[in-house]
């Protein structure tokens, strides 16, 4: 038997063990949290965007939780960097798990989006189109 | 604990009851942990369900005809069925059948809770409800008024008994507790329990979920008002749960749900209702999954309750052994030789969920999560955890292939 899931292949457990831009910005133009209650996985996602306030400049990432919720997160912060606003708006599930790369069991799914999630909710809280706390993925 | 005096079991021939237990998972045979949430269904139970349909099935307690009749006295001698099962001498008035263990104890909440509680009284449970209980009597305060308090548990995940005796009061009307918990493995002193909240003048209500698939009960022995547990964790199907009660309890109760079924004489300006166990059986109740349930009580039976859970302690002993022994392994709950069938764990650095995946590609069927118990998670400070839980059909090669899969993700995840 060949050694763990198709699901955690090395990128996703090195973006696990190594995640990159991990931790908070100084001074993010916004920064949203939230929570897959399921699992327990909570994602902070905090963006700088450049002076056209479109460009996303700069993300980072803090939380806590299972392998493919982290290593999401982590690989997103990547994609992110460069992208406009716009572009992450329009991001969808299948753009996550192209991203991380395997197949996503069904149950595992709101694990993998919730990094997504976050961070175009928190975009949409700062462009004034949504008002809430925190976003949850269920 | 029971020595295990007993003969062991056939696990040959039981497994061979249970056709699942051929079938393979990403191309290795399936080993099945996860009886604490739903146990396999042998084929006599099966047959039986099938066997209804094909040869009996009627709607009870309305027809004259044949198919009626039969199906209704197989019915309701299902009552009585599982009445015997559980030490109720009263028969089957002393037994509702409803969806599962989650409606059973809602029933006591809407039923007897809504009318006999107010803004001073308390409800005292514990620390380590599953939500189907604690979520339903926190309702049930919120409505009231009344005062809901949680016994602690103690570092070995046993209820501290002194905390018990400080928290029911004469003010104490409900005692709802536990009888063997999903998440630690504890089996609480429920008969203890019930004196003591007795003695306070309150009403006591045991969740058998997780003990009634395991050991011989007794409700007259615990000297339970309520009694509630699940068919489908007891190799019964699933839509069938049970609720106990004394009947002169049942009898002072109003009706749950209204309907058809539960009435006697009905009239433009009123109603009498049905004699027990009926007046809490409005509508077409669980005629199948009642009948099948009294098989599974047979089931058991022959095999032995005593056996079973003798059976059950012995492998949980193995494997709480076998997972003890790596450092990186944290259990929860009490010795191996003091548990209900399962063992709740983190591997270090393994989400349970990651662990719970990675097993499944070796066919290895775990829970992981909060497993319902979100604030007992709480108090142990952590998220989630990984459960492996036992039943009458599983071997210790089953608990091996488990501390393999485990391993397995401990070097993808080092």
């Amino acid at each position: 038997m060949g050694l763990g899931s198709d699901m955690y292949r090395q990128q996703i457990l090195d973006h696990y063990k190594n995640p990159r831009n991990y931790g908070e910005l100084e001074d993010p133009t916004f920064s949203h949290t939230g929570e897959n209650p399921t699992c327990g996985d909570t994602i902070q996602m905090d963006v700088v965007l450049a002076d056209d306030d479109e460009t996303i400049e700069r993300v980072a990432f803090s939380g806590d939780g299972c392998a493919i919720s982290q290593a999401s997160a982590s690989l997103l912060t990547e994609m992110l960097t460069g992208m406009t606003l716009e572009d992450l708006d329009e991001l969808d599930r299948d753009d996550v798990i192209e991203m991380l790369g395997v197949d996503i069991s069904p149950m595992r799914v709101k694990c993998a989006v919730l990094a997504e999630k976050v961070a175009q909710d928190g975009a949409k809280i700062h462009t004034g189109e949504i008002e809430i706390d925190s976003t949850k993925t269920e | 604990m029971k020595a295990s005096t007993t003969e062991s079991l056939d696990i040959e021939a039981i497994r061979s009851d249970f056709p699942i237990l051929q079938r393979e998972v990403n191309e290795t045979p399936l080993v099945y942990l996860d009886n604490a949430a739903t146990s396999q269904t042998p084929e006599p139970v099966v047959e039986t369900i099938a066997g209804y349909y094909r040869h009996t099935n009627s709607n009870v307690e309305r027809g004259i005809h044949q198919l009626s009749q039969e199906a209704s006295i197989a019915y309701e001698e299902a009552h009585d069925r599982v009445a015997e099962f559980i030490g109720a001498t009263g028969g089957r008035e002393e037994v509702i059948f409803t969806k599962n263990t989650t409606e059973s104890i809602n029933i006591v909440a809407a039923a007897w809770g809504l009318e006999a509680l107010g803004p001073d009284d308390e409800i005292v449970t514990t620390q380590m409800e599953h939500h189907s209980s604690l979520v339903t009597f926190q309702q049930l305060a919120e409505r009231t008024g009344a005062t809901i308090k949680f016994v602690e548990i103690d570092d070995d995940g046993y209820l501290d008994m002194d905390h018990a005796r400080e928290c029911i009061t004469d003010d104490t009307k409900l005692v709802s507790v536990v009888h063997a918990s999903n998440t630690l493995g504890t089996i609480n002193p429920v008969a203890e329990i019930s004196e003591i909240a007795h003695n306070h003048g309150a009403l006591v209500l045991v969740d058998g979920a997780q003990s009634a698939p395991h050991q011989p009960i007794d409700v007259e022995a615990i000297d339970a008002d309520f009694f509630a547990f699940s068919g489908h964790k007891m190799c019964g199907p699933t839509g069938i749960g049970v609720l106990y009660g004394k009947r002169e309890l049942l009898e002072s109760m109003q009706p749950y749900l209204y309907g058809g079924g539960m009435v006697r004489k009905v009239t433009y300006e009123e109603t009498t209702f049905e004699e027990l166990p009926w007046k809490f059986e409005a509508g077409t109740p669980v005629i199948a999954q009642g009948i099948a349930l009294a098989k599974a009580c047979d089931y058991l039976d022959a095999i032995g309750m005593e056996r079973i859970e003798a059976h059950g302690q012995e492998l949980t002993a193995y494997a709480h052994d076998r997972l003890s022994s790596f450092d990186d392994i944290e259990i929860y709950g009490p010795p191996a030789d003091d548990r209900a069938g399962l063992v709740s764990f983190n591997v270090d650095g393994v989400h349970a969920h990651d662990l719970s995946s990675i097993v499944n590609d070796h066919g290895v069927a775990i829970r992981a999560g909060d497993h319902c118990t979100q604030p007992l998670h709480d108090t142990l400070g952590i998220a989630a955890s990984a459960r492996a839980s036992f039943y009458l059909y599983n071997t210790r090669e089953e608990v091996d292939v488990l501390i393999e899969a485990i391993d397995d993700a401990r070097q993808l995840f080092a």
